[in-house]
């Protein structure tokens, strides 16, 4: 498979309030960016179990995206500091594993940010096109095989 | 008050009962008795110095001349006003001012009343106003409280003056001696050389009590604490001294209330945009370039020209120009439409053609006529002979190219519909400034925990299915906090945004989103994680059983204590583990 027809497989995890609703936005105003991503949404960017993110990229994910409300802005108050305090263990972890750090993203998008969420699809995108896909020593296919 | 005792006298064979410590003048007052007065002023102390109030005094068989500001009734006692005794030292007196200050107005009036001609005293400065009456300098010192001046010198030199002759760090220039003075002998100079545009129309401040718009509700004046007097020296009070209803209190102070409510409608506006901004407009540089909201206060009936088109100048116009779009539809300023201002514009230009008989030109980029009976507005408009001329407006500029430019404000606009860029010669330009969002927009959105959108207006949760609604729960929008709207669109969203309020309180309860936390009995360790994460204090510890436990009624669903609760007892509705697993998985089938 060469680089250019590779197309990654991104999982995006956006809070309700702020994320979901800035991505409703890009898409009312039929802003177009790279269709890799794949939205699951979750009422607060805290929600997001470090479990999800290994379960994402074990199931395949070339890239995971969280996404939540700027500092300040939480609906529920203080989710977003959860989730960034979780992101900055987990990226060392990933490291570890052998994921890059930059196949595992940490973004504030507010509700009113809609340029900014195609921005950062088409740039996370970019990006992983370029680190080409995640490959797994101890994959899920080789798991199946076992 | 009323135990005070009474005083029965005669004025001019007038009989009147006053309280004890009445002056002569005051009951004379009561009689609508006239006695002339210069020095005397109802607010300060009287002082008896321009001897003008002279009246005949007879007690018994004895009679004298006393000054009736200063003189107390007595029991018995007669007083004549225009008896030949009083006259004929109340002419004296006049003689004498008029011979002090022959410029003085007031002191030439009272001697005409009195059927003075001349002075037959020397003069020594004709231009003199001042009458030494000291008005001044008792109104600095028991008014104002600043002491800055006071009479100096002695005899025919004496003059009122701050020390030494020269400006006095004590004055706070409140022009209030110059207010005061009877004959106008006091003049003040703006010396930081401020003008200001069409003054009486200024948005600034006016007075320091004032009603703040004539539509205010309620329509009570308040007192700007930066502009009083009392403020400043911790005297004066003058309004206090004559308000009868007692209504003014200095000691009042902002209070911080805290109100419960359940629920919250954020009306709280927009500013209006500022054309200084845009240099080449010229506002602020040219006096009659005016903001919108200056013309709609010009115009108004009871403005300070009655209504009447006025250039600052006086003159009524005789071309006027209307620039749309001032800081709207341009991504210098602001991308947006503000919606209303083609429709203000179209008014103004009809009140212009009905009130003066100016020539008005209309510069649109496009004209939004978007409302009931709107559009035929404007088609009545052009049947009027209003110019509309298509095109952004470029510079608005006194230089004159040609004679007939001369002495006019040239509008430079490029006709888009003519292809060739004109020059306008007008004398009044109203710049159609747009609206733009309150200046603490991002302090309320952070407070009520609700989003702005992109240029900063309050986000709606659905601009279709929920335009009045917030994310937060029981907060609403109304009105141009939200974006531009006109007023019935605003009265619109005001009377949804009221009903959506009441229905909350009608329910008497609150539904919950089922999207809560639950905890099972039997996974949890009670390792009280989830206690320490929860922001809402959801989460309490049962020491009996061992076990957190979650109040529906206060979780509000974030799942914060779900994705740290190390044995997965803790579970969202609807958003459990397996569900979200499940939407991984089901991502990645091909």
């Amino acid at each position: 498979m060469s680089n250019e027809a590779f197309e990654p497989k991104l999982v995006g995890f956006l809070c309700n309030w702020c994320s979901y609703t800035g991505a409703d936005l890009a898409g009312t105003a039929r802003m177009a960016y790279a269709p890799n991503i794949r939205i699951i949404r979750v009422m607060c960017s805290g929600r997001v179990d470090p479990q999800f993110v290994l379960k994402a990229f074990a199931e395949g994910a070339d890239g995971v995206l969280i996404s939540g409300c700027h500092p300040g802005d939480c609906h529920y108050q203080e989710g977003n500091y959860k989730a960034l305090r979780r992101h900055r263990l987990l990226s060392k972890m990933l490291e570890q594993f052998g994921i890059e750090k930059e196949r595992f993203r940490l973004e504030w998008v507010s509700a009113a940010e809609g340029v900014k969420f195609q921005h950062i699809c088409n740039e996370f995108t970019e990006q992983i096109k370029k680190l080409g896909p995640l490959s797994l020593n101890g994959g899920k296919d080789e798991q199946r095989e076992a | 008050m009323s135990e005070e005792k009474k005083i029965k006298l005669k004025i001019n064979n007038k009989t009147v009962e006053v309280n004890e410590g009445t002056t002569i003048l005051e009951a004379a007052k009561l009689l609508e008795i006239e006695i002339p007065t210069l020095c005397y002023h109802p607010l300060l102390e009287p002082y008896a110095a321009c001897r003008v109030c002279v009246v005949e005094r007879k007690i018994g068989e004895t009679s004298d001349l006393v000054t009736s500001c200063n003189t107390k009734v007595q029991e018995g006692m007669e007083i004549f006003t225009d008896s030949e005794k009083a006259m004929k030292a109340k002419r004296l007196n006049v003689e004498m001012l008029m011979a002090q200050a022959p410029a003085a107005e007031a002191v030439q009036k009272i001697a005409k009343d009195l059927g003075i001609e001349k002075t037959r005293f020397e003069i020594k400065d004709p231009t003199e106003k001042c009458i030494l009456c000291g008005l001044c300098v008792r109104t600095c010192e028991q008014i104002v409280g600043a002491n800055a001046i006071s009479f100096v010198e002695r005899g025919v030199e004496r003059k009122v003056s701050p020390p030494f002759g020269e400006p006095s760090e004590a004055c706070i220039g409140c022009t209030a001696c110059a207010f005061f003075c009877p004959t106008g002998a006091i003049t003040y100079e703006d010396i930081q050389g401020r003008q200001i545009v069409h003054e009486e129309l200024a948005l600034g401040p006016t007075t320091a009590i004032r009603v703040p718009i004539r539509q205010a509700v309620p329509m009570v004046p308040f007192i700007d604490e930066e502009a009083c007097i009392h403020f400043k020296t911790g005297e004066c009070k003058i309004c206090e001294k004559v308000c009868d209803r007692e209504a003014i209190n200095h000691e009042m102070e902002d209070e911080e209330m805290e109100v419960e409510v359940g629920s919250v409608i954020l009306a709280s506006g927009f500013k209006p945009f500022d054309p200084k901004r845009i240099p080449a407009y010229g506002y602020g540089r040219f006096p009659n370039v005016i903001t919108a909201l200056e013309f709609e206060k010009l115009v108004n009936a009871s403005s300070p020209t009655e209504g009447k088109i006025l250039l600052a100048n006086g003159e009524e116009p005789k071309a006027v120009g209307i620039v749309h779009c001032v800081g709207s539809r341009d991504e210098n300023y602001n991308e947006y439409c503000s919606r209303v201002c083609c429709m203000y514009s179209l008014k103004f230009a009809h009140l212009i053609k009905e009130k003066t008989e100016a020539d008005i030109y209309d510069f649109y980029i496009d004209m939004r006529c978007f409302g009931k009976g709107y559009e035929e507005f404007y088609h009545r408009l052009l049947e009027e002979g209003t110019k509309f001329i298509r095109g952004r407006v470029s510079e608005v500029t006194d230089i004159p190219l040609t004679e007939k430019e001369e002495g006019k404000l040239i509008i430079r606009v490029e006709d888009t519909l003519l292809g060739a860029v004109r020059r306008i010669p007008v004398d009044m330009v109203i710049l159609a400034t747009g609206l733009e969002p309150g200046l603490d927009q991002n302090e309320i959105a952070r407070i009520f925990n609700i989003s702005c959108s992109q240029d900063t207006f309050f986000l709606e949760r659905h601009p279709k299915l929920a335009p009045v609604s917030t994310f937060s729960d029981g907060i609403f929008l109304a009105g141009a906090c939200q974006s531009p709207k006109d007023i019935p669109d605003t009265v619109a969203q005001a009377g949804a945004a009221a009903s959506e309020a009441l229905a909350l309180a009608d329910k008497g309860m609150f539904e919950l989103e089922p999207i809560t936390a639950e905890i099972d009995e039997e996974l949890c360790s009670g390792c009280q994680i989830c206690v320490g994460l929860c922001p809402f204090t959801a989460i309490t510890y049962n020491k009996e059983k061992g076990i957190s436990e979650i109040n529906d009624a206060l979780c509000k669903g974030c799942g914060t204590c779900v994705s740290a609760c190390p044995c997965g007892a803790s579970q969202q509705r609807h958003f459990r583990d397996a569900q979200i697993f499940a939407e991984i998985e089901g991502m990645f089938i091909e």
